[in-house]
């Protein structure tokens, strides 16, 4: 039985995914976004170890406000740097009949094995991926989150390929993706995929900065404004969300 | 019987009505099940609101205001004692009396408030000088030599522990100064009726009463029905003052709700209740609109006029109230609770059209406290309706939820709601209010062998205070369980005296008049400061909690050492207590004698009066500071809900409805980010969590919808055009957040508001 290290958990989440979702936050992220709000999920080492089925026990305690749309969402931390707890996890909750979606950055993805076939067979039993494009341009990527957004768009490519629903989200922040040629460049991107049900524009903001004070780490964002009403409107417009 | 409703008269008024025993019987009842139509739709029929309605309720916004900058109180009367037939016709502007489709004023001029000495001469006099009224002088004389009111034959009565235990704020709220409330009349029956025929009715059960056997109870049941019929009398006599001859059934939908109305109208020009609800009259209308509508007599517009109309005069009914109560119940709350929704004994749903107009006067005429609407909750009511009323909610925050699955199977299915969470069958029972126990208060007397840490006094039994460097839970267990029997014991014998003197100072003909004269009672007590016992008797029995004396060896404080599990967090370790605590003071009260037969309830509903007690208790093991305000029912304590909404709706869904029939209040604050990104997805998600709640067995939720910074703005600013009739939900009822103390307002901010990052 494989555990997973737990960053925390949410009994109401109204804004990851469809519907109303228990939250599972798992712990440990490769990516080291300059814009972070959890960066204390970045620690591998940290976190509180659950199976699958205490998880699950603890989700079904909300199942009556889920309705049919709801159900759980793993987010973090990167949930694929757990690709083995999550297959287990989702292949019990669906044995349980429960709704599944994944919040992830792509970051681990990759077509090589052993990692491809996993993915493979989560994908099987994931309803719904929301997947994060931080920057089109993979040298902002990289200076943006430290690893470069090839592989990532490959995952988004395949998940286009097995028509898996996907939801998009993209983080805009002045001066770094608040830019009317990169987004348009995200744009058509996004036109070359068949699967994508929604794309959501997450405005910046500065509420987690705290966490990255008190594990001693420098916020390289600090004086960053959220960016102003008619900028995300912009982004929205040009991005095409619903 | 039958005679006075001739078949001329039947066949007019109830022409098209179907069902047998409600026409040789009372009982509205079985018309509203067998004459009611369903509606699956959505709210597309609705229809905007009319000219008169706009004129009419731009004129009672401009009093509300004048209202305002007197300082809460447009005008008292200071001549005239208040009765069904003191006034003459009043209407909201005399240029616009025609464009009224539903008149009756309490007084003879809008938001003024009657002179009404019966529960207490004192009160009725501070309530006016406060503002700046005098009442004549005769009337204090008459009503303090020759006509003894409420409040003096309490005060005569009561014993002095009674009045000890009141001045130290452990008992509360108490009933003896102002009217108890918590009766709703049958209103329906007038329009169903006419009065001729319910008078008849009576005089029958007059002479049926008592017959060879003249005990005390027959005595008193004798000259009650003889002050009903008198009533009814009045009623009649009412109705004539505007124009209009109620003693036959209504025709109509106009007369319908007049007649109606015109039942409600004497129950506040007679009684000053705390709570004077409407009750269940939604469903009971949309009989006779239906009807006119197929018949072509009334358009959909008409039909949303009257409803607004009639809805314009509950939101202006006014009482004259001392300060001291405008603590415990501020923003002028009446109460006049109305339902929607609910399922039938046979399993059809009760949302009709008229349940969709109700909601739309929020939309029409802006949203507003009063009247109390309430929705009778089952996820198995139709998806239309549910969003419908999720939708008001997230646009007004007006509205309350009450599960009609918990109480069907206690009250059947046509029971109204008295005040906010109180369940009772419409024209068959009322209730004994008993407003609330300070429970908090009580364990912090069983710390300090029954000593108030506020007057020095010894209130509570010498039960042996605690000893030892820290709490222990077996003590304090035994101590408490002590402590609150004492408590239990005096609460009761003190609401036995008040309802006992009610009855017979200030006795509610016009309203008993409209329910069975054999009627069912329940004695409805309640718990205050729910939470913070639950809590402390967690700290106490899972951390380490060490008490701090005072120079006199009183705890005043406490230090806690560990954590421990909270109530709110769907942990079974802190909610079994709260559903221990819930059974044992019902059990403890239940062991007790309660006036006139009545069956005992309790409730965990505190209004505002949260504030209140806190004030006047000391700090408590939860870490709780001295005079910091309750968390309000049976909400968890500020700041302990640590895993989100939904875990705090679970424990709160866990304390068993059949222990607590008087009601279990619940207020939640949802910021609108946190339900959802727009209005179409928070209105999908707050019906799913109402389902997902209510389907676990919960009974009650206010749901307020808004951020911290709306709130904020508008304690800063209530000068904002925007924020005259904004509405939040308080503990137990709806009220302007601009008429709340200022302390008050802190409070909602403080309370918890659930966000996800």
């Amino acid at each position: 039985m494989i555990k997973g290290r737990v960053h925390s958990l949410e009994s109401f989440g109204s804004v990851d995914g469809p519907g109303i979702r228990y939250l599972i936050f798992l712990q440990g992220c490769p990516m080291r976004c300059r814009y972070c709000h959890n960066a204390d999920t970045w620690d591998f080492k940290k976190g509180d170890e659950y199976t699958a089925d205490e998880l699950l026990d603890k989700a079904e305690r909300y199942r009556s406000y889920w309705g049919d749309r709801g159900g759980i969402t793993v987010s973090g931390g990167e949930p694929l740097m757990q690709i083995d707890f999550l297959v287990e996890l989702f292949t019990k909750a669906k044995q349980r009949g429960i709704n599944t979606c994944i919040d992830t950055s792509g970051q681990p993805f990759s077509k090589k094995e052993p990692f491809f076939s996993k993915f493979e067979q989560l994908c099987k039993l994931t309803d719904l991926f929301l997947v994060d494009i931080k920057h089109i341009d993979p040298d902002e990527h990289k200076k943006l989150t430290g690893h470069g957004n090839k592989n990532i768009l490959e995952l988004l490519e395949y998940l286009s390929q097995i028509e898996k629903p996907v939801w998009i989200r993209h983080v805009l922040v002045p001066g770094i993706t608040d830019n009317d040629e990169y987004l348009t460049r995200t744009r058509s991107f996004i036109d070359t995929l068949k699967n994508v049900e929604r794309v959501e524009v997450l405005p910046y903001h500065s509420m987690g900065e705290y966490k990255w004070q008190e594990l001693g780490l420098e916020y390289t964002l600090k004086g960053t404004a959220p960016p102003d009403s008619d900028r995300i409107a912009n982004a929205k417009a040009i991005l095409k969300c619903s | 019987m039958l005679a006075c409703i001739s078949d001329e008269i039947r066949n007019k008024a109830w022409r098209g009505f179907v069902g047998r025993k409600w026409q040789e019987d009372i009982n509205v009842r079985e018309f509203i099940q067998s004459n009611y139509t369903m509606y699956d739709g959505d709210e597309s029929f609705l229809e905007a609101p009319t000219d008169a309605t706009n004129k009419l309720w731009g004129r009672l916004q401009e009093l509300q205001k004048e209202e305002r900058a007197k300082g809460g109180v447009l005008e008292c009367e200071t001549e005239i004692v208040s009765s069904l037939t003191s006034y003459g016709p009043g209407y909201i502007d005399e240029s616009m009396k025609d464009l009224e489709q539903v008149v009756g004023l309490q007084t003879d001029k809008p938001l003024k408030r009657a002179f009404m000495p019966y529960g207490g001469i004192k009160m009725a006099e501070q309530a006016a000088s406060t503002y700046g009224y005098q009442i004549n002088p005769e009337l204090h004389k008459i009503f303090t030599d020759y006509h003894k009111t409420h409040n003096q034959a309490v005060f005569d009565a009561y014993t002095p522990e009674m009045k000890k235990a009141r001045h130290n704020h452990i008992i509360t709220g108490l009933p003896d100064t102002y009217g108890r409330g918590r009766i709703v009349g049958d209103y329906r029956r007038v329009a169903l009726y006419g009065l001729d025929y319910l008078i008849k009715m009576k005089e029958k059960d007059l002479f049926y009463c008592g017959g060879r056997n003249m005990s005390v109870e027959h005595i008193r049941l004798r000259e009650e029905i003889a002050e009903q019929i008198r009533a009814l009398k009045g009623m009649k006599q009412m109705a004539e003052i505007y124009g209009y001859d109620i003693s036959e059934p209504a025709k109509n939908a106009k007369e319908a709700v007049q007649w109606l109305y015109f039942g409600y109208l004497a129950a506040i020009k007679t009684q000053n209740g705390a709570a004077m609800s409407v009750g269940r009259i939604s469903t009971f209308l949309d009989i006779y609109i239906n009807r006119d509508l197929e018949e072509g007599t009334l358009t959909e517009k008409e039909a949303q006029e009257l409803i607004d109309h009639l809805v314009l005069k509950f939101r202006m009914v006014k009482f004259a109230r001392i300060p001291s109560y405008n603590e415990l119940f501020s923003g002028d709350p009446v109460w006049v609770t109305l339902e929607m929704a609910g399922i039938g004994m046979d399993g059809r749903h009760m949302v009709t059209k008229n349940d969709f107009r109700f909601l739309h006067t929020l939309e029409n005429m802006g949203p507003s406290p009063e009247p109390n609407l309430t929705v009778l909750w089952s996820s198995r009511l139709p998806e239309t309706f549910k969003k419908y009323a999720a939708h008001i909610s997230v646009t007004t925050s007006s509205i309350q939820y009450e599960n009609d699955c918990v109480m069907r199977p206690v009250w059947g299915d046509d029971y109204s709601i008295c005040c906010c969470v109180s369940a009772t069958q419409t024209g068959k029972e009322i209730q004994f209010f008993g407003a609330r126990a300070n429970l908090a208060k009580c364990l912090i007397y069983a710390l300090n062998g029954g000593v108030d840490l506020n007057t020095g006094e010894q209130v509570g039994p010498e039960i042996a205070p605690v000893s030892g460097e820290y709490l222990d839970y077996d003590e304090v267990m035994h101590k408490f369980n002590a402590m609150m029997s004492w408590l239990v014991e005096l609460y009761v014998n003190i609401l036995n005296l008040i309802h006992y003197m009610h009855d017979k100072y200030y006795y509610e003909a016009a309203e008993m008049a409209l329910i069975d004269t054999y009627t069912r009672r329940t004695f409805a007590t309640g718990i205050a400061g729910f939470s913070h016992v639950v809590d402390s008797l967690s700290a106490i029995k899972y951390a380490k909690v060490k008490p701090i004396r005072d120079e006199k060896g009183l705890i005043v404080d406490y230090e806690i050492e560990g954590d421990f599990p909270r109530y709110g967090n769907d942990d079974e370790r802190a909610d079994e207590i709260a559903i221990w605590l819930l059974k044992a003071f019902m059990k403890k009260v239940r062991e007790h004698h309660t006036y006139r037969d009545s069956e005992p309830t309790t409730s965990i509903l505190t209004i505002t009066s949260n504030v209140v007690y806190g004030k006047a208790t000391g700090a408590t093991p939860d870490g709780r500071k001295a005079k910091a305000p309750f968390a309000p029912g049976a909400n968890p304590a500020y700041g302990a809900e640590k895993n989100g909404l939904l875990a705090s709706l679970n424990s709160v869904a866990k304390l068993p409805y059949e222990y607590a029939l008087d009601g279990i209040s619940n207020t939640q604050t949802i910021s609108p980010d946190a339900l959802g990104h727009n209005d179409a997805e928070r209105v999908d998600n707050l019906w799913h969590i109402l389902d997902g709640y209510f389907d676990k067995g919960a009974h009650h939720l206010n749901v307020n919808v808004f951020g911290v910074e709306k709130l904020k703005d508008c304690m800063e600013h209530p000068e904002k055009p925007e924020y005259a009739n904004f509405t939040i939900r308080v503990s137990g009822y709806a009220v302007k957040f601009i008429d709340l103390t200022r302390e008050q307002q802190l409070d909602v901010i403080a309370r918890t508001e659930h966000k996800t990052l």
